[in-house]
This record gives C-alpha cells, sequence and structure tokens, in this order.
C-alpha cells in the first residue's frame, strides 16, 4: 500500500468515525441544525452526479466516448423503468462491451 | 420475543434480522473489490481496496473514493467528499444515542465504527420495542458484527476475480462504478427538487471540470445540494397547501 493510499483510507476512516461516534456518545447535547438536516438529502444525488457528469461526458479516452454515452442511458433508463440496481449495472455493463465491440468493428 | 432475553438471544436476533441487509449487500461488496481493485493504472492497490472496507466501512464513500482516487483527486478532496457522502451517519448517532448512553466507551467504540445504514434501518425497530431488555446493545452487535464480516468477505470475493482479470480498464471495467451511480441517482429522483439538484451539480460539474485538483465536484455538489433545498423551500409551502386543501375536501 502506498502512502498516499494509507492517506486516503486513513483520512476516509477518520472522518468517517468522527460522523458516527461523537454524536453517539453525546447524548442530546446536540441536535443537528434544521438547514442541514434539509440538505442531507439531497447529497448523494449532487456528489453522485457531479461524478457521472464529467466521467460520461469527458472520457480519458477518446474512442470510448459513444460506448459511455450509450451505456449510460441504457442504464439510466433500466432504472427509470425497472428500480432494479442490479439489473441496472448489468444492463449497462452489457451496453458498454456491446457498443466497444462495435466501435473497434467500425475501426473507431 | 416471549422468552427472556439475553444477550446471546438479542446477538442472534440482531444478525438473523439482518439478513436481508447481508443479502441485499453481497452484490455489492463484490462489485466493489472487483472494481476498486480491478488492475487499471491508477485505481487502488488491493491492499488498500481491503484496507478500506476494513477500516472505512461505509459502502457508497468507499466507491466514491475509489473513483476519484483513480482519477488523481487529491487526498483532501477524497477526504472532505467522504466527509460530506457520509454526514447522513450523524442522524443515526443522534437517534440511536439515547439508546445507548448507559454503555462504556468499549461498547460504543465499536457500535459507533459499525454504525451504517443496513445496521441502523434494523437496529431502530429493536430499540424502539416497548419489552425493558437490558440487552437490546447485543442486538445492534449482532447486526454490526454480521454486517461488518460479510462486508469485508465480499470485497475479498471481488479482489480475487478483479485480479484475475487481465487488464480492467480495455474492458471499460472502470465504467461500472459510473454505472452504478447513475442506478442510485436515477432511483432516487422522486421529487422536483431532487431532479434539479441532480441537473444543476451535473452542469455545474462540467463547466468546472477544469479547476484544479478536482475541486470542481466540490463547487457541483455544493450548488447541487443548494438548488435542491431551495426548490423544496419554494415548492413546498405550496404542497402544504395543496395537502391541506385536498384534505379537507376528502
Amino acid at each position: 500500500m502506498s502512502g498516499i493510499e494509507t492517506l486516503v483510507i486513513g483520512g476516509m476512516a477518520l472522518v468517517t468515525f468522527m460522523i458516527r461516534y461523537p454524536l453517539l456518545a453525546l447524548v442530546g447535547r446536540w441536535t443537528m441544525p434544521p438547514l442541514v438536516a434539509r440538505a442531507l438529502k439531497y447529497i448523494p444525488v449532487a456528489v453522485l452526479t457531479a461524478i457521472i457528469a464529467p466521467a460520461t461526458l469527458y472520457p480519458s479516452t477518446p474512442a470510448l466516448q459513444w460506448p459511455y454515452l450509450l451505456a449510460a442511458a441504457a442504464a439510466a433508463l433500466t432504472m427509470w423503468r425497472t428500480h432494479n440496481l442490479l439489473l441496472t449495472i448489468g444492463v449497462g455493463m452489457g451496453v458498454l462491451f456491446a457498443a466497444q465491440l462495435g466501435v473497434r468493428a467500425l475501426g473507431g | 420475543m416471549t422468552t427472556a432475553h439475553t444477550p446471546r438471544s438479542e446477538f442472534l436476533n440482531g444478525a438473523r434480522d439482518t439478513l436481508p441487509m447481508v443479502v441485499g449487500a453481497i452484490p455489492f461488496g463484490i462489485i466493489f473489490g472487483v472494481v476498486a481493485s480491478a488492475p487499471t493504472q491508477g485505481g487502488l492497490s488491493i491492499m488498500a481496496t481491503l484496507a478500506m472496507s476494513l477500516f472505512v466501512f461505509a459502502g457508497s464513500s468507499q466507491f466514491i473514493g475509489a473513483q476519484l482516487f483513480g482519477t488523481g483527486a487529491p487526498v483532501l478532496v477524497i477526504v472532505l467528499t467522504t466527509f460530506v457522502v457520509n454526514l447522513r451517519h450523524a442522524l443515526y448517532s443522534i437517534t440511536l444515542g439515547p439508546h445507548v448512553k448507559h454503555l462504556s466507551q468499549r461498547w460504543l467504540l465499536p457500535l459507533a465504527f459499525w454504525l451504517t445504514d443496513e445496521t441502523f434501518a434494523v437496529v431502530v425497530n429493536r430499540y424502539n420495542q416497548a419489552d425493558d431488555s437490558p440487552h437490546k446493545h447485543w442486538y445492534q452487535l449482532g447486526s454490526s458484527v454480521l454486517m461488518y464480516t460479510n462486508w469485508f468477505a465480499c470485497t475479498l470475493v471481488g479482489v480475487a476475480v478483479g485480479s484475475a482479470l487481465p487488464d480492467a480498464r480495455a474492458l471499460g471495467l472502470d465504467f461500472a462504478m459510473v454505472v452504478t451511480f447513475i442506478g442510485i441517482v436515477v432511483g432516487n429522483l422522486k421529487t422536483r427538487p431532487l431532479v434539479l439538484a441532480a441537473v444543476v451539480a451535473g452542469a455545474v460539474a462540467l463547466l468546472t471540470n477544469t479547476f484544479d485538483h478536482k475541486l470542481g465536484l466540490l463547487v457541483a455538489a455544493l450548488a447541487g445540494v443548494a438548488a435542491g433545498v431551495w426548490a423544496e423551500s419554494v415548492t413546498a409551502p405550496a404542497l402544504a397547501v395543496q395537502d391541506a386543501v385536498s384534505e379537507a375536501q376528502s
């Protein structure tokens, strides 16, 4: 494990524990500000979309542009219609592999 | 539930009631192990992938941390993003605090470390049951230990599978995490403020993609959260009035 990996995992472990532990131990001496509590439910959607958009539209390899776009669209559609996350991952990756084969066949 | 509760019975009941959650977590633990450690340039090493499941133990933030590490984000951005993503656990701690206040640090430290979405969802029901069993924390321990060992075992399986794949990047496997995130987001778009939060975060992320050190990610996430909270404050009062009207009419 490299030094930078140790820092990343140590840092992630520390902040996660410092969220979970103090409030469990400091019973009732701190309540969450209402604004923070309301903001919580938007965090997953906002953080994940902020990762998805550039990862999908600006791939590191240009040949992956179409496969990424098609896989993302297929995944979004599958989740929207079925609400089945495992099926969504399966369909998304299936379309990704198929599209890569297609791009290669077209000499992309 | 008619017999007296012993620490042993609480522990076993906690583990048993967590089984459905464990089954749900198995594929994601394996997927995490595969994609986090898959031999892509810049990805996590096998040891680091295992260490993350062992020491961080927070599924969604592990996916995000591995993804950001793979794209070369600096340590501080990864840690700050982890903080933001895991902030919801504070609500769980606040909720469970009154039920565990009689416990010593020897109990509180591990119970806090193991407090995941799944264990919270299961144990909050046990704590709220009316019986005055003095061993309810054993129930939480049973749930926690099962979730933890299962998550690590699944990561181990995933790492083994991932290291057997020749060139994961050529397969586009580093995109599996993005596909997973897309599923999570689409599954969460239940209200208009949530849709707005996603649209704003995505748009700002594209506009700020050139920012140094991946800081655009945090800017975009904050913009999305702000947009969602704002939209809720604009639309929620109107919805409340609608509810009141339809209730009066029914």
